[in-house]
């Protein structure tokens, strides 16, 4: 415990401040904004689980996010389910069974291959949503469903930005026990010596396909979630642009250090939302800024800090200390000597 | 001795302590940041009467709709360059705000514009799901929509709600549905439908195929091309082997000009008539085409840029002044939703605190004319307004495009429900692929 004591001590302290912001004057805009980092925090560190930790690369986490969201849309407009706790595990639940379909067909392949086929995956996923009207409202979407009261409390936006808070902060544990278990380390093993794993008689197919569907429960998780904070789903929540965006999170926060995709969501969306009001050339600005990032920063924001100012914070703590440990050396010598 | 800790908790303690120190001055940095805010939002707020009318402007301005969403908001401008950008003594201000053509980013904008601008209405904005997204956000926070192009169907069908009004706008059935009882007048009664395969691909085609088959005609086949289809030819060949007396078409943006360009080199355009929709003819695509390829195609639209008309000749030479092209019926539709919204705010004399008072005001605004000729609102927010048959000619001014579309009959005071008693109509389901209201 004593070893993640600094970062735990960091990580409670921001999630302090991030339920208080709210009672703290937070304005209306921003608390929405955060609503949806959240949100997307909890898909793109459900990527990292696969893409940082397992070293596989996946296209198709849209797709799973969509499911996910057209699975509470569904569930909300049809059958008037109105508690978040059925609908969000069902949207877990079917995000994970498309996955445990497209796993069998994805990961025969490696590598590039893996890559081209998540990508036709998910287009076949956005294709389903688009064409097939009856289920899914085809390019209209699907609206007409609102947030149920959470608990005993009023749907406002100041408390869904607390659960999807409390969602974020139970998701991103588990994922980080998880990557902390004997099995996540079995991951990592197979993103660095996948031949040597092998040889010591571990089932690569069987782990990355685990990792895969893990990947797709969070995903579907925040699909869900995502869909109640817009009363809305449509194909854009299953498309490649989003696929690519949450990939682009994980990169820019950092690949394999979990919190990193958090940074890298609300780095994407607060970036978006400032540069748009500002000039109608903000692609080409975000544009600039990721190649800056991936060019001086290629382990993202969090992998920079952590290799660079975390060796520091610490060498400079085992420095303060040393200076205690021999101040306190000297001071006792006197009296030793006296 | 005192000092003497042992090494570990020493430094566990020193942890803590930066620890706590990190948290103290972010909340306090956070503090400082929250206490400017509200002095900035207080700010705003004067006491005074007389602050700006805001109107946020959604559109899209990066994405695959860009152009439309250009067209937009060049007429949405030109309107308050015209016109002054006071009414009943109060500056109207638009923010506009870029929905980069995706419904999840254009529901995020009007966040931003409802939340944290705190606009008085939205105008826009443009592509159909970004039109559902954002009603579905804006009716929840009572904000007043007034969509200029969104045509979606059930938006004021069936989903028809009192925050959300077509201001200058139309429903993709309500200019079909005269094109079908047209088509059988012709004595045409084997038709082919070929449509774009999206949600208003279904309402052209379902508008048409409607009245066209309750008069008598039959709907030999239907052909739904995905949006986005640059080879038309598999489809072309199965209208000319399906042999039928007429061809329904409906295409928007750039399978429009794809499917023009195919069907005269197909040799169909002289053999096969063709009754288009009014987004194939519409300015924005036919200014990309030779005059050969674009002319003498009869289409149904709520719209034409060369109407016999004092009004349109306005509105058209003022475009075209001001940006060199004919105006697309987007442009029309911004730029008459200025005129409209500017009535209404006349009507209530400025005052726009009472919301109920000023959609009330919004709904009985009567255009005696328009760009797009007289304009009365349903009770469904609707515009009851004329559809026209339309043919493309050679344009005056060739330098601006190709050809244009001038009226060649009015049907005048056209609803969106037809002849059909709204009633009746709404108990039928939505146009889609599965229906299609065809009567065998």
């Amino acid at each position: 415990m004593r070893r993640y004591g600094l970062r735990l001590s960091l990580v409670l302290a921001g999630v302090a401040i991030l339920a208080a912001l709210p009672t703290l004057g937070l304005p209306p805009y921003y608390v929405s904004l955060f609503t949806q980092v959240f949100i997307l925090g909890i898909a793109a560190a459900a990527l990292d689980l696969l893409v940082g930790q397992t070293g596989v690369v996946s296209f198709a986490h849209a797709s799973f996010f969509g499911v996910g969201a057209y699975t509470v849309a569904i569930l909300c407009t049809r059958y008037n389910v109105s508690s978040y706790v059925i609908t969000l595990l069902a949207a877990a639940a079917m995000a994970t069974a498309v996955a445990a379909l497209f796993g069998l067909v994805a990961l025969r392949a490696e590598g590039v291959g893996f890559l081209i086929i998540t990508l036709a995956l998910n287009q076949i996923v956005w294709g389903l949503a688009y064409q097939w009207v009856a289920v899914t409202g085809g390019e209209n979407g699907i609206t007409g469903f609102f947030r149920p009261p959470i608990g005993p409390f009023a749907a406002s936006n100041v408390n869904y930005y607390l659960y999807a808070l409390a969602a974020m902060l139970v998701s991103v544990a588990v994922m980080w026990v998880i990557s902390h278990s004997p099995f996540g380390l079995v991951l990592l093993g197979i993103r660095e010596r996948p031949r040597r794993m092998r040889a010591l008689g571990y089932n690569i197919w069987s782990y990355q396909y685990a990792a895969f569907l893990l990947a797709a429960l969070f995903a579907g998780l925040a699909g869900g979630l995502f869909a109640y904070y817009n009363a809305f789903a449509s194909p854009a929540d299953l498309a490649l642009p989003l696929s690519t965006q949450m990939l682009i999170m994980v990169i820019l926060g950092g690949a394999g250090t979990l919190f990193g995709p958090l940074l890298g969501a609300a780095i994407l969306i607060f970036l978006s939302n400032t540069f748009s009001s500002l000039t109608e050339r903000w692609p080409t600005i975000l544009g600039i800024v990721y190649v800056a990032i991936v060019m001086y920063a290629p382990e993202g924001l969090l992998g920079i800090a952590q290799k660079r100012l975390l060796p520091s914070l610490n060498t400079w703590l085992r420095l303060r200390q040393r200076r205690e440990v021999s101040a306190a050396k000297q001071s006792e010598s006197p009296g030793d000597a006296a | 001795m005192i000092f003497r800790i042992p090494k570990a908790h020493s430094a566990g303690g020193a942890r803590r302590v930066l620890a706590a120190g990190l948290v103290l001055a972010l909340a306090l940095s956070l503090a400082a940041c929250s206490s400017g805010g509200k002095g900035g939002t207080s700010g705003q707020n004067p006491a005074t009467p007389q602050k700006p009318i805001r109107v946020g402007f959604l559109s899209p301005a990066t994405g695959n709709a860009a152009s439309s969403g250009q067209d937009m908001a060049n007429g949405w401008k030109l309107w308050w360059q015209q016109h002054g950008d006071e009414v009943a003594g109060r500056k109207v201000e638009t923010i506009y705000y870029d929905t980069a053509s995706d419904p999840n980013t254009a529901l995020t904008r009007a966040r931003k514009a409802v939340e944290q601008d705190q606009v008085d209405m939205i105008v826009g904005p443009y592509l159909a799901n970004e039109g559902l997204a954002v009603a579905a956000y804006t009716t929840q926070n009572k904000v007043p929509l007034f969509l200029p192009t969104v045509s979606a169907d059930d938006l004021t069908q069936r989903k028809a709600n009192p925050y959300v009004i077509r201001v200058a706008g139309w429903t993709s059935s309500q200019t079909t549905h005269p094109a079908g009882e047209w088509a059988y007048d012709q004595g045409y009664r084997n038709v082919l439908t070929i449509a774009n395969a999206y949600a208003f691909g279904y309402e052209n085609a379902g508008g048409f195929a409607q009245t066209f088959t309750e008069k008598g005609g039959k709907v030999i086949k239907q052909i739904w091309s995905p949006l986005g289809t640059s080879d038309y030819s598999p489809y072309l060949s199965q209208i000319s082997a399906a042999k039928p007396d007429a061809v329904f078409v409906e295409m928007v943006g750039a399978d429009a000009v794809h499917f023009l360009e195919q069907w005269k080199s197909f040799g169909l355009k002289d053999k096969v008539p063709l009754i288009g929709n009014e987004t194939l003819t519409d300015q924005s695509n036919v200014r990309k085409l030779p005059a050969d390829v674009a002319s003498g195609i009869t289409t149904f639209g709520h719209y034409a840029e060369g109407r016999d008309d004092q009004a349109t000749k306005t509105f058209v030479d003022g475009y075209a002044a001001a940006y060199g092209v004919y105006p697309s019926y987007m442009a029309a539709a911004a730029f008459t939703n200025g005129q409209w919204i500017s009535q209404a705010i006349l009507q209530v004399k400025g005052d726009l605190s009472n919301k109920d008072a000023f959609l009330a005001a919004m709904r009985a605004v009567k255009l005696d004319n328009s760009a797009f000729g007289p304009m009365t609102m349903d009770k469904y927010g609707n515009p009851v307004e004329n559809v026209y048959i339309r043919k493309t000619v050679p344009a005056p001014d060739s330098s601006k495009a190709g050809v244009w579309n001038v009226v060649e009959k009015t049907y005048p005071s056209v609803s969106q429900f037809w002849t059909y008693k709204p009633e009746d109509y709404l108990k039928q389901p939505v146009y889609s692929d599965q229906f299609q209201g065809i009567k065998q």
